[in-house]
């Protein structure tokens, strides 16, 4: 049994899900539990033919509730555990990530995004944006990143397993069906030829010991008996994750110095907005881009300065203003003009963003 | 019942949340005392976690001193199925009432079953939803008054009682461990669920004890009532006994 | 068409037929073996419901620098095997765009056929796989088409690809390597004679 998945680092052309399963294997994940939907049902595909050669474990469950949960199971045992999930599953994820988010514990669920509402497609679009980063009966007490490329899915994934273990919040990676399904280049590595180390990870429950003689047995809940218990509780949550948010926040910007319009997007979208705002830069135009990776916790501080020098901002997604939203939340009371390219479920090109964008100039 | 053989408080009780948080009258307390029994007997403390559902069932979250996770309703035995396939050295035990196994969970418990997951499940049948105040369960016995069958429940429109450890031994396959035991006879049930864990520790299959319990609160019984209806009425529609045993240990029906 | 003009930007693919003629196959092939010459490449399959009795698009670009969005507007050729593909491809069809459909599709007219491209063309692929070839490399000239039209590969370049994607076909069969090789080549001379 080989020892290492990736043994150095090596090109690859894969797909998305590919990349994924790749990138859980090199970061040490431990086991999955997967339950089938499209797009993302290649990672599960790649992992039960790569897990058993490197000692890793599947568990193929009756729907994403046990899918999350089970999650949930692995993690509290200590280990890395992951699922992947999308659109209608997404849905039903929230449940057991609502249970992660006031447990504070480490799952990792990478969503690939497809139509919605309901069944819709099962091919693309940036309509989870929302339930990703705001899910459940919560506060979003989560860490969501969203990736653009091959590359991206791959050094993220191995850092989410990181960031979840580290700072103890639900982290998502929000990729979608198109990074899920496309082939592109990347380089796979092993994390510790690029210096990355992996946070250790601890068990929650049957930690090393004898009950009453040399450790406590841990007694964890996620119901409480009164508000004022529940609000010590969630004050507490609320406090560390705005202490760690500014570390965990992360972001892409060009051009925002001079740009007349600032065009925002994420994810894949952004691979679209940036070819874009090149073009228009090559013609002469004040344009820029702003591209959250984090949407939760969001870069809201570094767009504020952005939308306080700019014109207007343009925001561009596969959704009806899901991030639109995240935005406005976070420049509210910044007098910028906001307009929007919304295409929901649809993917958007570089040639329809160079068309809008010169509409507005 | 000697105190010989019956202790007053067992050994893996975590003696700062007693008394417990139960109504007065309510089966669980008997249901965790034959379940901390079985713990202490097989010495299994340091080894278990206790994984406890919502509803009534989840005032058990700080009952033992053993690892307990309280997790979502009808969502303990996904919980405790990722502890165990993530470290098949706990001996994890989902403990949960009638609605979390055969109504929102069920399809859980299905699947867990026909899986045949290394994992006990101890199911409290006390006909109603207790913690929500009363409403019809898939237990329910025809006829019985609950809030949401105000003038009993009729067969028609909602069903006959969920036959569930009928059920869970239909799905379940050679290996599995299936019983009912009552909190009318405390030492058949201590050794129903010490078989359970057993089959568990010997990864022989999915194991699971239904136990028919008591709601004098909702039922609005006197001890008298309550006693007559969990020995008499309940006993109509489940029968009480092993459904099946591994055929490498020995069954038992009732006594 | 010259390399430097081709090299300067993107070029962009949609392959379109009923499923099991093969297109993805031939984009992928053609993904990897500009991948593997150095080059950015990016195919996406349509999938989805329709993937199952529909029209089977690949969606491939290939170029030198990073590649923007994976699905495009309009696309520098458009190969169409079926009438249904050539109705669905019909959108990718701007001024610029080459429209390669293969001549024995049935009950097609001339206004069916975009009347937007930059050019036309009709080639005999299946009766020529069909008739001097054999059927299962249709695709195989396709890709010969396909890279004698836009020159994204070389044409070692793709035939270490189909090595690398089908050698183990032929190790058992090497008849076959000629004649995926050959299917390659007629392709190419295909279009050659039409351009």
């Amino acid at each position: 049994m080989a020892d290492k998945p990736i043994e150095g680092e090596k090109k690859a052309f894969m797909t998305g899900n590919e990349v994924v399963a790749w990138a859980a294997l090199a970061a040490g994940a431990e086991i999955m539990y997967g339950y089938p939907i499209t797009p993302q049902n290649e990672i599960m595909h790649y992992w039960t033919r790569l897990a058993p050669k490197f000692n890793r474990k599947f568990l193929q469950t009756e729907d994403e509730l046990s899918a999350g949960f089970t999650t949930i199971g692995g993690v509290l045992a200590g280990k890395r555990a992951f699922t992947a999930t999308a659109g209608p599953g997404n849905t039903l994820m929230q449940e057991p990530m609502s249970m992660a988010e006031m447990m504070r514990l480490p799952t990792v669920v990478v969503i690939q995004q497809r139509g919605g509402p309901s069944t819709a497609t099962v091919i693309y679009s940036q309509q989870e944006v929302t339930m990703t980063t705001y899910g459940g009966n919560g506060e979003g007490l989560r860490i969501v990143y969203s990736t653009s490329n091959h590359q991206e899915l791959f050094d993220y994934t191995i850092k989410a397993f990181n960031t979840a273990w580290k700072y103890r919040f639900p982290t998502f990676i929000l990729g979608d069906g198109y990074q899920a399904k496309m082939r592109e280049s990347l380089t796979i590595y092993d994390p510790e030829v690029r210096g990355i180390e992996m946070v250790p990870t601890t068990p929650y429950v049957l930690r090393p010991g004898q009950i009453g003689v040399n450790r406590e047995p841990n007694h964890l809940r996620n119901t409480y008996n009164t508000e004022e218990e529940l609000y010590e509780v969630l004050q507490k949550h609320i406090s560390a994750y705005n202490e760690v948010a500014p570390e965990i926040v992360e972001y892409q910007e060009f051009g925002t110095e001079d740009a007349e319009i600032v065009v925002v997007s994420h994810g894949v979208v952004f691979r679209s907005c940036k070819g874009a705002v090149q073009e228009l830069r090559e013609e002469g135009l004040r344009v820029g881009y702003f591209r959250p990776i984090t949407l939760r916790p969001f870069p809201g501080e570094q767009l504020r300065k952005v939308a306080e020098r700019a014109r207007m901002l343009l925001i561009v997604e596969s959704a009806y203003g899901q991030l639109a939203k995240l935005v406005k939340d976070a420049i509210f009371g910044c007098s910028v003009r906001i307009e929007g390219l919304f295409k929901p479920g649809v993917g958007i090109t570089s040639e329809e963003v160079v068309t809008k964008v010169k509409e507005l100039l | 019942m000697s105190n010989h053989e019956l202790p007053r408080m067992p050994k893996s009780w975590r003696l700062e949340s007693k008394p417990h948080k139960f109504c007065p009258g309510c089966g669980h307390g008997l249901v965790l005392k034959a379940l901390g029994m079985a713990i202490d007997e097989l010495g299994i403390q340091d080894r278990v976690v206790f994984g406890c559902d919502i509803g009534c069932s989840l005032l058990a979250w700080d009952f033992f001193n053993v690892d307990t996770i309280q997790t979502h309703h009808g969502r303990t035995t996904p919980v405790v199925t990722g502890v165990k396939r993530a470290n098949p050295e706990a001996i994890v035990i989902a403990y949960m009432g009638d609605g979390g196994g055969y109504a929102i969970g069920s399809q859980h418990l299905v699947n867990a079953a026909a899986r045949n997951e290394l994992i006990t499940a101890i199911l409290v049948n006390n006909t109603n939803y207790g913690m929500t105040g009363g409403q019809m369960a898939p237990t329910t016995l025809p006829g019985q008054k609950t809030e949401t069958t105000p003038y009993g429940r009729d067969v028609k429109e909602a069903g006959y009682p969920t036959q569930g450890p009928e059920m869970v031994a239909a799905i379940a396959r050679e290996g599995a461990y299936v019983a009912r035991g009552t909190i009318a006879n405390l030492k058949q049930l201590t050794r129903f669920i010490k078989k359970a864990l057993q089959n568990q520790m010997e990864g022989r299959g999915f194991s699971f004890v239904e136990v028919l319990s008591a709601c004098p609160t909702n039922w609005r019984t006197n001890a008298k009532d309550t006693w007559e209806f969990v020995e008499k009425e309940m006993t109509k529609y489940f029968k009480v006994g092993e459904i099946k045993v591994p055929a490498a240990e020995g069954g038992e029906t009732d006594e | 068409m010259s390399n430097t003009a081709v090299r300067s930007k993107v070029v962009k693919i949609a392959l379109a037929g009923e499923g099991g003629q093969g297109v993805q196959s031939v984009a992928e092939i053609l993904a990897e073996a500009a991948n593997d010459e150095g080059r950015e490449a990016l195919y996406i399959p349509n999938f989805g419901v329709e993937q199952r009795g529909g029209v089977s698009v690949a969606y491939l670009q290939i170029a030198d620098k990073p590649i923007a969005a994976p699905k495009f507007q309009t696309a520098d050729i458009v190969v169409a095997l079926s009438d249904r593909a050539i109705f669905r491809t019909k959108q990718y069809v701007g001024p610029e765009t080459l429209f390669v459909y293969d001549s024995s599709i049935q009950g097609v007219s001339e206004e069916d056929l975009p009347r937007n491209a930059r050019k036309i063309l009709a080639i005999p692929a299946l009766e020529t796989a069909n008739s001097e070839l054999h059927p299962r490399v249709f695709n195989i000239i396709i890709m010969g088409a396909v890279i004698k039209a836009t020159g994204v590969v070389s044409m070692e370049g793709a035939k270490k690809a189909i090595e690398k994607k089908l050698g183990y076909k032929f190790e058992q069969n090497p008849a076959l390597r000629e004649l995926n090789f050959k299917a390659l080549e007629k392709g190419a001379e295909l279009v050659e004679k039409l351009l």
